[in-house]
């Protein structure tokens, strides 16, 4: 059997009958054996023999001459705030360590109806605060590449899982650049579609106004197909856009931006290279490249953290002992245990989040912290959209630096934040934006560049990752 | 002490009323869950309501119209682009901590009721109409009183977490003086007509579909307004207006003592009609308001909400205003009628045969004071309009009398069925067979001799002994008219 690794490989061979599912599950079961016990991709394993029955059934029914979805019989691995009925739902979190999904989100739901084979749930910063994943609550996940290294997060578990070919795809959320930067950190292809492009029922909510779900895949191809699976109009979700994207459409010759904001000293030597390196390619590709300013960049990060905190600490409130979740044993009265619940099941981040998010919403500083930011998120938004009447598409760095050593940023939560300030401009606009990988700077960790277009405008944004990734990331 | 009276003399008050209503809409307001009232504990729930991880709300249009429609009835303005918000507060009955509600950016706004106290026209602005969603609600066991005090444990049901709840708030009321109490029930009595007029809730204070929150402050005559408190727990109509006069004075003795009154939320005891204190404005809770980031705005088109309004159903004032010609009364008739709670009795009543005279005088008359007696409802006395037209029927017919007609009443009252019914089982009937009643008669006038003479010589007030001992061999059942008659023409020579 010749080695399969994206998601399209594996579905042609299934298609081919030149493989099996349950052969696929296999080698997807020997992966992990092999490398997750070094990795730590994944907090839970769904049942091998549940999982491998459904594969069996997928090959018979293929056998049998029956019409199934493209990909029916292919393993994915799904973040752990991502609701999948019966499988743990732990977010990264001790206050909901035992806690087991009672129903189905809408995307893992759309996945398991494309024939997906959901293998386990991966590892992540608690409800998704951190781009490290070294504040899950249970154990830190390793960079492949370098396993002393972190893999990037929140979503640093999914982009492992993908990068050791555990799985060819999985699917990972990106709150301020959580599928986007552990892309980058692991060397693959990671994608925030255009806000509400993909339903959020069933996603645990960090943020709502920025949450989105995204894949996390070996190649823009993967990584659209994907997102074609699951995305669309949801009842259940009154924010998620009527129309669905064409992430199949034909290529054309672009406009491309590079916002000078991006390209500053903050930024590691080797990842601006990388990215004249791109442009310089897509002049070849007879594309335009131009300069492009977006003064209201510097403000991005700390809009940012007001409004993400603000959020969070309010979707967080649920958490409290009463319904389900960790509640703690003998306290006297209702609050008393409320508090002893909420000190032991939430981590230091996530009490750094809820604490600024309180302040930044209490009476007397609402106006000058959350209603600022507000205002002034707006006006990035209008920022972009002002960019996007010039070009097409923006060409940028999404980390300012490659894959850090674990433990060298976790005592310091400022130098930590600095490491979102190219990933949360987009976030905050709801724009769609791509990561794809783009060689390796001098130790050899990967670097990602980041595609990203207008809203709603994720055809573009894909079709440009397409044409690039070719001459990027040579097969 | 100061008494009302002495406390009106003095102070000012300004009073401003917060109203919640349970619309009656099928399902919840932010999920599909049913509504209905009374179900075992937390089996109306899905992971919506329950605010399980991941799960998001859904605006409910049913009740998006129903509080377009009250906001209209109240002759607000309707926003053509709103949001919800999140307020923030720890309760163990609230799923996620916080309530989805509105805050800056209310559905409808500055409207205003008109409402009659004894002829008088009170005009009271409303601030603003609002959709929220409902809390669950705690029971405490284990404890001697089922308050949380003492109790063992705190159980939870979540029936009615998000059910759709409408907040009606008015403007500051000034200038009604000693009527304060008397405009506020009469503001809430007519805003519970205008709401069941509407047909999107059942009102029932008593089950809580309909709740109240009173604001009271008082100033000295011409100065600023004083530091107000909030009443709540206020459940019925009598209620809202003993909270506001105990309040009145209340603040009146502090004031006059020297004293300062405190902001502060009170809570009314219906038992007592006093009110104790409950938290006050230091340790109240910051909400940290922000919009609702789950939902989008809403944006009610200005076509349909003109539809709407068009389509509104006669309200409560104009309704009377047009029965009161109707019925040919005055206005201080149908304002004790209004002040019974009897007008759609009375209309049901009239609609089922009976003459607006003949229904009025029931429901005010016998069935209001079985009402007052018990302290319930008029409506919930468990007569129908129906059984009053056909007790009136048989009366208007001369199968019964005044008197016979009360007792089968009581009859209907005990849940002894239809009037007929009650006259078949009880034996009612009014005895017209003069040959029977003669007997009666010449046994009367036999056993009172000298009364008998009276008549004779042309005392006919004397007549009334006999006619008196005459229903009471006959049980009452006869008609008093007609011995009478019998009476004095036996005693005529």
């Amino acid at each position: 059997m010749t080695e399969l690794r994206t998601a399209v490989e594996m579905s042609d061979a299934l298609r081919e009958r030149t493989v099996s599912s349950a052969e696929l599950l296999q080698t997807s079961f020997d992966t992990i054996d092999k490398t997750d016990p070094q990795v730590k991709a994944f907090v839970s394993y769904a049942d091998r023999d549940l999982l491998l029955a459904q594969a069996r059934q997928v090959d018979e029914q293929r056998a049998a001459g029956k019409e199934l979805p493209r990909f029916a019989g292919v393993p994915i691995a799904i973040k752990d705030n991502i609701a999948v009925k019966g499988q743990p739902l732990t977010c990264g979190s001790r206050i909901l360590e035992n806690y087991v999904a009672p129903y189905t989100s809408t995307a893992a739901q759309r996945a398991l109806d494309g024939g997906l084979l959901i293998v386990g749930k991966t590892n992540m910063d608690e409800f998704g605060f951190g781009s490290s994943t070294e504040n899950s609550a249970f154990q830190p996940t390793r960079n492949p590449h370098a396993l002393d290294r972190i893999p990037g997060g929140s979503s640093g578990g999914s982009a492992a899982a993908v990068a050791t070919g555990m799985v060819p795809w999985a699917l990972g959320t990106d709150t301020g650049g959580s599928v986007r930067q552990p892309a980058a950190m692991c060397g693959v292809v990671g994608f925030r579609p255009t806000y509400g492009r993909i339903s959020r029922y069933g996603l645990v909510a960090f943020a709502s106004s920025l949450d989105v779900i995204g894949p996390l895949a070996g190649t823009v191809e993967d990584a659209a197909c994907l997102t074609e699976m699951i995305m669309g109009r949801d009842p259940r979700d009154s924010t998620s856009l009527p129309d669905r994207a064409d992430l199949h459409s034909a290529p054309k010759k672009m406009r491309l931006g590079i916002p000078d904001e991006y390209m500053s000293e903050a930024c590691q030597p080797e990842i601006q290279e990388a990215v004249q390196r791109a442009a310089q390619y897509a002049r070849d590709l007879g594309w335009t490249v131009d300069r492009v300013s977006l003064p209201l960049t510097e403000y991005a990060l700390y809009i940012y953290y007001v409004v993400a905190s603000v959020e969070a600490a309010s979707n967080l409130a649920r958490y409290d002992g009463v319904k389900y979740g960790y509640r703690a044993a003998g306290a006297p009265n209702w609050d008393e245990m409320i508090d002893r619940s909420r000190t032991y099941g939430f981590g230091a981040e996530a009490k750094r989040r809820i604490m600024l998010g309180t302040f930044a919403a209490s009476a007397g500083y609402q106006d000058k912290f959350y209603l600022n930011a507000t205002k002034v998120r707006r006006k990035l938004s209008d920022e972009f959209a002002a960019a996007f009447r010039d070009f097409d598409v923006l060409l940028s760095p999404i980390s300012p630096t490659t894959a850090w050593k674990i433990g060298e940023k976790i005592e310091d939560p400022m130098t930590m934040y600095l490491q979102d300030i190219y990933s949360v401009p987009a976030a905050l606009a709801g724009i769609p934006a791509l990561v794809i990988p783009s060689g390796t700077d001098n130790a050899g960790l990967p670097i990602g560049l980041q595609l990203s277009g207008p809203r709603g405008g994720d055809a573009n944004v894909i079709a440009a990752g397409r044409a690039l990734e070719k001459v990027l990331t040579p097969a | 002490m100061l008494s009302f009276d002495d406390v009106v003399a003095r102070y000012e008050p300004v009073i401003g009323l917060e109203t919640h209503v349970e619309l009656g809409t099928q399902t919840k307001m932010f999920c599909g869950c049913p509504t209905v009232f009374g179900a075992e504990p937390n089996t109306q729930v899905c992971p919506v309501c329950l605010g399980l991880p991941g799960s998001l709300p859904v605006t409910n249009k049913a009740a998006i119209e129903a509080t377009v429609r009250i906001g209209l009835a109240l002759n607000c303005s309707i926003a053509s682009w709103c949001r919800f918000a999140r307020k923030n507060y720890f309760y163990p009955d609230m799923p996620k901590n916080f309530q989805i509600s509105q805050y800056d950016e209310p559905l409808c706004s500055d409207g205003y009721l008109d409402v009659e106290v004894d002829g008088e026209l009170f005009r009271i602005g409303i601030e603003r109409v609002h959709l929220e969603e409902d809390t669950g609600k705690s029971l405490h066991v284990g404890g001697a009183t089922g308050r949380i005090h003492g109790a063992t444990e705190s159980l939870v049901d979540f029936n009615r977490a998000g059910i759709p709840l409408v907040e009606i708030v008015t403007k500051p009321v000034p200038g009604i003086g000693a009527r304060a109490p008397e405009v506020a029930k009469a503001y809430v009595a007519e805003l519970r007509d205008v709401i069941r007029t509407l047909g999107v809730s059942d009102v029932k204070m008593e089950q809580g579909s309909m709740r109240c929150d009173v604001n009271t402050s008082l100033n000295k005559l011409g100065e600023t307004w004083g530091t107000r408190t909030e009443t709540k727990n206020v459940n019925s109509l009598r209620s809202v207006e003993r909270s506001v006069r105990s309040e009145m004075i209340r603040q009146g003795n502090i004031l006059e003592n020297g004293g300062h009154i405190i902001q502060e939320t009170r809570h009314f005891h219906e038992d007592t009609g006093e009110s104790t204190s409950g938290r006050s404005k230091e340790t109240a809770t910051d909400y940290r308001y922000f919009p609702e980031p789950d939902l989008v705005p809403l944006a009610p088109d200005a076509t349909w909400v003109k539809e709407l309004k068009a389509a509104l159903p006669e309200l409560p004032r104009v309704h009377r205003a047009r029965l009161t010609a109707e019925w040919g009364l005055s206005a201080l008739d149908m304002q004790s009628i209004l002040n019974a709670g009897a007008v759609e009795l009375i209309e049901q009543t009239v609609a089922q045969g009976a003459s607006p005279e003949a229904a009025r005088k029931w429901w005010l008359g016998e069935l209001s004071r079985h009402a007052n007696e018990r302290g319930i409802e008029l409506g919930d006395s468990g007569v129908t309009p129906s059984q009053v037209a056909q007790l009136q029927k048989l009366v208007d017919e001369g199968k019964l009398t005044d008197k016979l007609a009360r007792q089968v009443l009581e009859g209907v009252l005990a849940g002894e069925g239809d009037p007929a019914e009650v006259m078949a089982a009880r034996g009612i009937e009014v005895v017209s067979d003069t040959g029977a009643l003669t007997v009666a008669v010449d046994e009367a006038i036999a056993a009172n001799p000298d009364i008998a003479e009276k008549i004779r010589g042309g005392n006919q007030a004397a007549a009334g002994v006999l006619i008196g001992a005459v229903m009471k061999t006959t049980r009452g059942q006869a008609d008093a008219k007609t011995v009478r008659e019998l009476v004095l023409s036996r005693l005529s020579n």
